[in-house]
């Protein structure tokens, strides 16, 4: 009796003492179940032609989770990203060409150049929201496109461009050694964007998470409360570009041959729109993303159905979305199968009580 | 005390603050005055939102006009809105702690000061529930509690009461009351509820159209005639 007493002031001492929730454990259990199946069943149970589609997949989910990071958490919508993907691509490409350095150090420094760069494509940001924004960096996003257009991607020729016209035989961009093969460098690709979605999830549920989402709601509150919007724009900007830089680096080795029409400018509203569709304000969201951009592709080819009708589809979604589920996918999908499971259940029990009756 | 001096502020051609100069005291003050008299506007010159044409504002001995908008939170200035601003996105406990860590308040304990600005305000919900879920009454609650948080030098509220029924008004005149006491800041309250300013504050300023018209302690300043007229209108017709 005395024990219990005890416990019961302790916890009366600290009422918002906080437990872990139920919740919280079994989402941690879902996580990793999901992430060991696609890490080591996946690549088993798919064609090669899936797991090159899948890589892309781990790939976009990155990109998606950038762009997520800056509409979702903060309210600045980018039309930039895939051209920050092609300056991680390049960088990286340009690395791998011109030295032996291991593959981590190259993704890692692909992700610090281009944020620094990312960054710099942000700065307007301070000054711009909403439509301007959206556009002035869609225009940033043409301009370095040309410039990608002109300089090209590296092939390992000299130079500081590392491209060389004239070369017949090109070599391909290197892979790291323990994932040569294409289903080792998948699953190479799944774990360094899990570390990604670590580091995202890492900001957002911490300080500059509780930044942003004030931001977001109101910048006169956030000043209010003494945030640095400033800081936490720009901050918000480089985890976004250090994490589309890393994606682009991954992106190098998963293609082997790049080439500057693999990033067209329109890509980017492309992008947004998945990312809407997919929800940008969970981390899920960028997953559903990721399958929407790269997998649903591959799928139609697969079926022998032009892949152009998905800009249609694409349209059409983000209208479902912005209309009926502005979280996206992500929420809506687990959501209504709950409602429909719960709907079932209900059916069964009702069932199950008009035969007990007839009994 | 802080020490308002010629405070002037135009917008284009019309004078929101036509040269208002007043002391506030420590304790709770009151700041009323007809819609459009200025009371949001000198809030938003406090917090740095705005520019003024003209005019000194030095707080507990520093000129806050000089610092930077966001400094002014981490110097100890805290305030609410008309329209309440409690973060949707995060939990109650997030809300409060947003103001605490940016305020870097040296050698305190972030979870201990939130816990004690929620119970202070008497949130009854748990900390952790996601504010989309809760009612106005706690929503101007969690505002009032970042405004509390840490140790705040100066805070100002902005019609706090707008758009409560009349027992959650007495709550948060109970709450208001303590903040002095229980922080050591002083507390400027702007609000239309002659009652709740009447109940809170031990002295009162009026604005009219910009210029400060009386102040002093509340039930002589609600008495006068002037304030009356303000609110009321002139009675001579001819």
């Amino acid at each position: 009796m005395a024990d219990t007493a005890g416990v019961a002031t302790t916890v009366e001492r600290h009422p918002a003492l906080r437990r872990p929730r139920n919740g919280t454990l079994v989402r941690a259990c879902v996580v990793a179940a999901l992430f060991l199946f696609t890490l080591f069943a996946l690549p088993q149970l798919l064609s090669l032609y899936f797991v090159d589609a899948m890589t892309q997949v781990a790939v976009y989910s990155m990109v998606a989770l950038g762009l997520g990071v800056l509409v979702g958490r903060v309210g600045m919508v980018s039309l930039g990203q895939v051209a920050v993907l092609a300056i991680g691509a390049w960088v990286a490409a340009r690395i791998l060409f011109a030295t032996t350095l291991p593959y981590p150090v190259v993704l890692l420094a692909a992700g610090a150049i281009t944020m620094v760069l990312g960054t710099l494509i942000g700065l307007p940001a301070l000054r711009m929201r909403g439509l301007y924004l959206a556009l002035i960096t869609l225009m940033l996003a043409g301009a370095i496109t040309v410039g990608l257009t002109t300089v090209n991607f590296p092939n390992g020729g000299h130079g500081f461009l590392g491209y060389n016209g004239s070369s017949v035989h090109i070599p391909p961009i290197r892979r790291p050694s323990i994932a040569s093969s294409d289903p080792a460098y998948f699953r190479y690709c799944v774990v360094v964007a899990a570390l990604m979605f670590v580091l995202a999830y890492a900001h957002i549920a911490t300080r500059p998470g509780r930044a942003w989402a004030a931001i977001r709601q109101s910048e006169s509150a956030a000043l209010a409360a003494g945030i640095n919007i400033t800081l936490y724009k720009l901050w918000a900007f480089a985890l976004a570009s250090f994490i589309t830089g890393v994606a682009g680096g991954a992106l190098a080795g998963a293609v082997r041959y790049l080439y500057s029409i693999g990033f067209p400018t329109q890509d980017s509203i492309t992008l947004l729109a998945v990312v809407l569709m997919g929800g940008a304000y969970s981390l899920w969201g960028a997953i559903v993303a990721a399958l929407l951009l790269q997998l649903l592709p591959a799928l139609l080819n697969n079926w022998g159905v032009s892949a152009d009708w998905l800009t249609i589809l694409f349209g059409i979604g983000v209208l479902q979305v912005l209309t009926t589920a502005p979280r996206g996918l992500a929420d809506q999908v687990p959501r209504d199968l709950a409602r429909l499971g719960r709907l079932i259940r209900e059916q069964l029990r009702r069932a199950a009580a008009a035969r007990g009756g007839a009994q | 005390m802080i020490e308002i001096d010629n405070l002037t502020v135009r917008y284009g051609g019309v004078t929101s603050l036509d040269g208002m100069s007043v002391v506030f005291e420590a304790g709770t003050c009151g700041l009323i005055g007809p819609n459009g008299a200025g009371k949001t506007t000198f809030f938003n010159v406090l917090s740095g939102f705005v520019r003024p044409a003209e005019g000194k504002v030095i707080a507990f001995g520093t000129d806050l006009l000089s610092m930077a908008h966001f400094r002014r939170a981490r110097w100890g200035l805290r305030r609410t809105f008309q329209t309440e601003q409690a973060i949707d996105e995060l939990s109650v406990f997030d809300n409060i702690a947003l103001a605490h860590e940016h305020a870097k308040l040296g050698g305190t304990s972030r979870r201990q000061d939130v816990l004690a600005a929620i119970s202070f305000v008497g949130i009854g919900v748990d900390p952790d529930s996601p504010v989309s879920t809760l009612g106005v009454r706690d929503r101007r609650l969690i505002e009032v509690a970042r405004a509390v948080v840490g140790r705040p030098k100066l805070v100002l509220l902005d019609e706090p009461a707008a758009g409560l029924p009349d027992e959650e008004t007495e709550h948060l005149g109970a709450v208001i009351r303590g903040i002095p006491e229980h922080t050591g800041a002083l507390t400027i309250l702007v609000d239309h509820d002659m009652s709740l300013v009447s109940a809170c504050c031990d002295t009162t300023a009026v604005l009219d159209f910009g210029k400060l018209i009386a102040a002093g302690p509340t039930a002589e300043v609600l008495r006068d005639e002037r304030v009356a007229r303000a609110y009321l209108g002139t009675a001579d017709i001819q």
